[in-house]
């Protein structure tokens, strides 16, 4: 159907001048108080007691340490789960195997299930009522309780994250130009440095922006794992509660407003590769391409 | 199926296999065992004690409430940000996200500031007569906020891909802009709500670091499950507490599976229109 440029569009639904007013309206008002609000309570009260409580809850050794291990699992666990992205990803996309569903429903389990039992299941692995517990403990290897915890924990959590935005963009890009490459001659790696890899970087830094926010803000799994020993095994999440159950809710939203600041770099981030067409194929895509038989 | 040239199989799918099976599957695995190793008898009373009941009850009643709150917030909000054009709605689309990029615990501790009775709301709806924080409402609230995007987030799609041709239809034969909405639209977007429904609602039922800090955890009225599971282990009782996980994950594999089923009836939907 072609439109003259001249030709009004007819109104669509909903086009009314006064609905459309007051639904923009009510929409703008709901959304400052949920979403907009707690954004700016978070900077109101870091700064409530002032520049130099702030300056020194961020410079406090137990908050420094804090920041420090979030870093580190982060460092830890995002890297892990990008290699694990692209394996699955490259396993899921490029072949066909029995069990494939399946496989793509257990790697997604981690986003259905509540970061406290997540934190639990690692204590039937690694603690002492644990399978492997008992044994660790004998050659003293501290797992729950410590640092492996922490990051094990955090890897759970996120292990979806970069996988579920390369499968349905890898396989939306099928298998062609990786075929014609290996059948020109290119060894395996050197046709996914550069022909796979070239076609998914934005989408691949967009899941590990997403993987990354995730690991630094972990609270409920890390809660479970870490022990809580401060100055040791806080996270800045940890760190957060501690502090405002010791009622020094300065010193908490002070810590906090360093996370939301991540939390608003990492929406900049987001919205910047989303210009760049990472995130634009969805899941229904995923699932639309895996249910197709390839011909 | 066609004869695969590509490498990489072996190495590919091992990494994965061994990764999954280190860090999804065993993990849930030990949980599963260690709550059937305590037999039947122990497991039920465990998991129908009083204040588990109490806990499932106030969990899956705020989960409802904030589900059903996030499905006519998230759609009017996907509606207005894919139909209208006004200043600022691109700052407005990105801030639809922050409820993922927020961690829970910061957003927790700024809902209840928020919402305790000398905060900006909760003198306003103390006036009111309307108590938000340390009450099941303030649950909801945790939960509305944590839920929001994923309505959101599956509905748009939909609503951008939809035929304009269709509405023009519905027009030329004379049908009011609401009737259009009922008949034509909303059956449209059904299965990308539902889906959305449900991936909102799972999350609710799982949600603790948002909730914490604004429940009150009292025993019996707001403690949530995810909360009692936590108190169970700080008091060592690990049965109980791998007993009551173990009801969360079963909710959660058949809130996975209902999504799933749900998603593969809105594409088998879609395909066909």
């Amino acid at each position: 159907m072609s439109t003259p440029a001249t030709r009004r569009e007819p109104p669509r639904v909903g086009d009314q001048p006064l609905f459309r007013r007051l639904l923009i309206g009510v929409v703008l008002v709901l959304g400052a108080f949920l979403i907009l609000a707690p954004l700016i309570i978070i900077g109101v009260e870091a700064f409530a007691k002032g520049w130099a409580v702030y300056r020194d809850t961020i410079t406090h050794p137990d908050t420094r340490h804090a920041i420090m291990l979030t870093v580190l699992a982060a460092l830890v666990a995002v890297p892990v789960n990008t290699v694990f992205g692209i394996a699955a990803a490259w396993a899921i996309t490029k072949f066909d195997f029995w069990g494939k569903r399946f496989l793509l429903v257990v790697i997604e389990i981690p986003f259905s299930v509540s970061p406290i039992v997540a934190g639990v299941a690692y204590l039937f692995v690694y603690g002492l009522q644990g399978i492997f517990g008992p044994v660790l403990d004998e050659y003293g290897v501290k797992i729950l309780f410590a640092i492996p915890g922490i990051i094990l924990a955090s890897m759970f959590v996120t292990a979806p994250f970069v996988a579920r935005e390369l499968i349905p963009l890898m396989q939306a890009q099928g298998r062609d130009l990786e075929e014609a490459a290996t059948s020109l001659g290119a060894s395996g790696w050197r046709t996914f440095f550069s022909v796979t890899l070239p076609n998914i970087k934005w989408a691949l830094l967009y899941g590990v922006v997403l993987c990354n926010a995730r690991v630094m803000g972990e609270f409920g799994a890390v809660s479970v794992v870490s022990g809580n020993i401060r100055g040791q095994t806080n996270t800045l999440p940890l760190h957060i509660e501690l502090l405002y159950h010791d009622y020094q809710a300065a010193g908490a939203f002070a810590s906090a407003s360093i996370l939301a600041l991540i939390a608003v770099f990492t929406i900049i981030a987001k919205v910047a590769l989303e210009r760049q067409g990472a995130g634009r194929i969805r899941r229904p895509a995923l699932a639309a391409n895996t249910a197709e038989k390839t011909s | 199926m066609r004869r695969n040239v590509l490498p990489g199989l072996p190495l590919s799918l091992g990494v994965t296999l061994f990764y999954v099976g280190l860090i999804v599957v065993l993990p849930l695995a030990a949980l599963v065992f260690k709550a059937a190793s305590l037999g039947p008898e122990d497991y039920w009373r465990i998991v129908s004690s009083s204040r588990a009941l109490a806990s499932y009850r106030v969990t899956v009643l705020s989960a409802l409430g904030a589900t059903v709150f996030n499905l006519f917030f998230g759609l009017a909000l996907a509606w207005v940000l894919t139909r209208y054009r006004f200043p600022g709605w691109r700052i407005v689309d990105a801030m639809v996200d922050l409820p993922f990029a927020l961690p829970t615990a910061v957003a927790g501790i700024a809902l209840t500031a928020l919402f305790t009775t000398n905060g900006w709301f909760g003198s306003i709806l103390g006036d009111l007569g309307i108590k938000v924080a340390y009450t099941p409402l303030g649950i909801m609230i945790a939960m509305c906020f944590t839920s929001l995007p994923f309505i959101v987030r599956t509905v748009q799609p939909v609503l951008e891909d939809l035929d304009p041709a269709l509405e023009e239809a519905a027009q030329s034969l004379g049908g009011s802009d609401w009737a259009i909405f009922r008949k034509v639209i909303l059956p449209l977007l059904t299965p990308a709500l539902l889906a959305g429904v449900s991936l909102s609602f799972a999350r609710a039922l799982g949600e603790f670091g948002a909730i914490i800090f604004i429940a009150g955890n009292q025993p019996m009225s707001t403690e949530i499950t995810a909360l009692l599971i936590f108190i169970r282990l700080e008091e060592y009782d690990y049965q109980a507490a791998a007993a009551i996980a173990s009801v969360l994950l079963l909710t959660a594999f058949f809130m996975l599976a209902l999504t799933n089923w749900m998603q593969s009836r809105a594409l088998r939907y879609t395909a066909r229109g």
